[in-house]
C-alpha cells in the first residue's frame, strides 16, 4: 500500500482550472468598485469643502468645547430639565402607543395571507413607505403647524412616522404566521373576523408587543431631537443651551438623555423578555 | 359497532377542570394588571404631554387641509396641472438632494471604516484585552445613543456652516451603530479557522484579515448599505440646524407656507428614498443572493 500522495499542484491547476484562475471579469469587478466608491468618496470630500485647515480649526475649537464641558453641571434649572425629560419619555410612550393602535388594523390590510388581492394590497403597502420616508422632524413641523408648538405635535409626529414603520413590521409578522390554525379555525365554521381573532392575533401578538416595545426605546431618542424644531421635551432645552454656548448645561442635558435611554433599555429589555418568554426576540 | 370517547370519571374531571380554570383566571388577572398599569402609565403620560382632545378636534381640519394647501399652487389650481410651476426650483433643489445624498455617502463611508476598525476591538472573541472591549464599547454606545441631529448642532458651531458639520454628525452617529452591528456579527463567526491561522504562527492582524474577514464582510457590506439607506432620510433633516443638505430649503419653505415647494420638496425625497430602497435592494441581492437579505 502507499502512503499518502501528495498531490501535484500543477496537476491540480490543470483539472481545476475555475478555482485558480478565477475569471479576469471578476476580479476586474472587485477592483472596479472599489476604486468607483473610493472615487465618489474623495468628489464628495472636495465637493462639500472639507479642506485640512478648516478640520484642524474645527477639531481645536471642538476641544476646547469639550473643556468647557466639564464639568457637567444644571445650574439652577434642574427642576425644569427633569419636567423637560419626562415631558420626553411621555411623548414617546404615546406617540409610540398611538401609532400601534392606528397601524393594528390597517397593517392587516396589508397582509398578504389576509388580502390575497394585490390591487388592495399594494396601496397600503406604499402608503405605509411613503408615511417612512418622511422624517419624524418633518412631521412635527407639519404638525407645529397643526396644533401649535408644544409636546402635543411632538406625539402626533412620532405617531405619523411610526405608523408606516410599525404597519410594515405588522404586516411582516402577519405574513409569517402559521397558517394552519387560521385553517383550523374556517374548519370550524369561523368567519373572517374569527380567523383573524384566534387564528392569527394570538400568533403574533407577543412578536408585536416586543416590537412596540423596541420602539418606545428607539422613539426615547427620537424625541430628545424632535423638541429642537419646537415640539416640545429635552431636545428644547438642549438646542437652546447649545445656541446659547452654555456647554456645561449641554454636557449635563446629555448625560440626563444618555442614563434615560439606558433606563428604558433597561426596563424594556426585562419587558421583552417576560412578553415573550424564553422563545427566540424578535 | 360503536367506538366510545373515554371519558374520566367526574371526581377526576373535575380537578383538572378546578386547575385550568385556576390558570385561566391567573392569566387574565396577570393581562388585567398589566393594562392597568399600561393605562396608567398612559394617562400620566397624557398629563405630561399636554395632550389636548379639544385642540385636536378643533385643529384636526388643519391637519387634512394643511394637505389640501400643499399640493395647491399659489394661482389656485391643483400641482400637478402645471408641473414646471410646481417643481420651478428643479434645478436648486436636485443640487441640494444631490448634496444630501454625497453628506449621507461620505458620512457613511466614514463611519463604516471607523466602526469597522473598532468591532474588533469590541467584539468578544477577538478583542485583546477586556479593558480594551470595554472601553470601546462605551465610546461606540455614548456615539450611537447621542442623536446624530445632536451632534450636528454642536458640530455646526465648531466647523461652521455648510455640509462638513451634517458629514461629521453622520459619521459619528454611524460608527456607533454600525460598529455594534458589526461586532455582533463578529461574535458569531466561527473561530476554528482563526486557530488555524494562529497555529501557523500569524499575529493578531493577519488572524482578523485571513479568518475572520472573509466570514464576516458579506454582512457587513449589507448592513452598510441598510446604513446608508437611513443616513439618506438622517441627511434630509441636517439642514434644519444648518448643516447642509435639501433640509435648509425644506424648514425655509415650510415656516414661510411656501406650500408648494413644501409639497414638491417632499415629493423628491420621498421618491429618492423609494429608488434607493430599490436600488440597496437589488445592489444586495446581487451581492449576497436573494436568501441573504439581513
Amino acid at each position: 500500500m502507499r502512503g499518502i500522495e501528495t498531490p501535484d499542484p500543477q496537476q491540480l491547476k490543470q483539472r481545476y482550472p475555475q478555482i485558480f484562475a478565477r475569471p479576469m471579469s471578476a476580479r476586474l469587478a472587485t477592483s472596479a468598485v472599489l476604486v468607483l466608491a473610493l472615487a465618489i468618496f474623495v468628489f464628495g470630500l472636495v465637493d462639500l469643502e472639507f479642506s485640512p485647515s478648516r478640520m484642524l480649526s474645527g477639531l481645536n475649537q471642538l476641544g476646547w468645547i469639550a473643556r468647557l464641558m466639564l464639568p457637567p453641571d444644571p445650574g439652577s434649572s434642574l427642576p425644569v430639565y427633569l419636567k423637560a425629560l419626562g415631558e420626553t419619555l411621555s411623548i414617546a410612550m404615546l406617540g409610540t402607543t398611538l401609532a400601534a393602535c392606528m397601524a393594528m388594523p390597517v397593517s392587516l390590510l396589508a397582509a398578504r395571507n389576509v388580502i390575497p388581492s394585490a390591487i388592495f394590497r399594494f396601496p397600503v403597502r406604499r402608503l405605509f413607505d411613503t408615511i417612512r420616508g418622511v422624517d419624524t422632524l418633518i412631521w412635527a413641523l407639519v404638525w407645529i403647524n397643526v396644533v401649535g408648538l408644544g409636546p402635543f405635535a411632538g406625539v402626533l409626529a412620532i405617531a405619523a412616522s411610526d405608523f408606516g414603520a410599525l404597519g410594515k413590521l405588522f404586516s411582516e409578522a402577519i405574513e409569517t404566521a402559521d397558517q394552519k390554525q387560521v385553517e383550523g379555525v374556517r374548519a370550524s365554521g369561523g368567519n373572517m373576523l374569527h380567523e383573524i381573532r384566534f387564528g392569527l392575533l394570538p400568533q403574533v401578538l407577543p412578536v408585536i408587543a416586543g416590537q412596540v416595545l423596541y420602539f418606545i426605546e428607539s422613539n426615547t431618542r427620537s424625541a430628545t431631537i424632535i423638541g429642537i424644531v419646537g415640539a416640545g421635551g429635552i431636545g428644547l432645552q438642549l438646542a437652546e443651551q447649545i445656541r446659547v454656548l452654555e456647554w456645561q448645561k449641554v454636557s449635563f442635558l446629555i448625560l440626563m438623555i444618555l442614563v434615560a435611554v439606558a433606563a428604558i433599555d433597561w426596563i424594556s429589555g426585562k419587558l421583552r423578555f417576560a412578553i415573550i418568554g424564553r422563545r427566540a426576540i424578535a | 359497532m360503536t367506538t366510545s370517547v373515554p371519558i374520566l370519571p367526574a371526581h377526576q374531571l373535575a380537578g383538572f377542570r378546578d386547575s385550568y380554570g385556576a390558570a385561566v383566571r391567573r392569566r387574565r388577572l396577570h393581562l388585567f394588571v398589566g393594562m392597568l398599569i399600561f393605562g396608567c402609565v398612559l394617562l400620566v403620560s397624557a398629563i405630561g404631554a399636554e395632550v389636548n382632545l379639544r385642540t385636536f378636534y378643533t385643529y384636526f381640519g388643519n391637519f387634512i387641509s394643511y394637505f389640501d394647501r400643499i399640493f395647491t399652487l399659489d394661482d389656485g389650481h391643483r400641482v400637478w396641472t402645471n408641473l414646471p410651476e410646481w417643481f420651478w426650483g428643479l434645478k436648486k433643489w436636485s443640487k441640494l438632494l444631490g448634496e444630501t445624498l454625497l453628506i449621507s455617502y461620505v458620512g457613511t463611508t466614514v463611519g463604516m471604516v471607523v466602526g469597522f476598525c473598532l468591532n474588533f476591538l469590541a467584539a468578544e472573541n477577538t478583542s485583546p484585552a477586556p479593558w480594551v472591549r470595554f472601553a470601546v464599547r462605551r465610546l461606540l454606545e455614548f456615539a450611537r445613543t447621542v442623536p446624530g441631529i445632536v451632534f450636528a448642532l454642536i458640530f455646526v458651531i465648531a466647523f461652521g456652516l455648510g455640509p462638513v458639520p451634517g458629514v461629521l454628525a453622520i459619521a459619528v452617529h454611524s460608527s456607533g451603530a454600525l460598529g455594534k452591528l458589526f461586532s455582533e456579527i463578529v461574535e458569531n463567526a466561527d473561530m476554528k479557522p482563526v486557530e488555524g491561522i494562529r497555529s501557523t504562527g500569524a499575529s493578531w492582524l493577519s488572524c482578523m484579515r485571513f479568518a475572520v474577514l472573509p466570514q464576516v464582510i458579506a454582512g457587513f457590506s449589507s448592513y452598510t448599505l441598510l446604513r446608508f439607506e437611513i443616513n439618506v432620510r438622517e441627511a434630509s433633516v441636517m439642514g434644519f440646524v444648518g448643516a447642509g443638505g435639501i433640509g435648509q430649503e425644506l424648514v425655509v419653505a415650510i415656516r414661510k407656507f411656501y406650500y408648494s415647494d413644501v409639497s414638491a420638496i417632499l415629493v423628491m425625497i420621498v421618491l429618492t428614498v423609494f429608488l434607493l430602497d430599490i436600488g440597496t435592494g437589488w445592489l444586495r441581492g446581487r451581492l449576497f443572493g436573494a436568501g441573504a437579505r439581513a
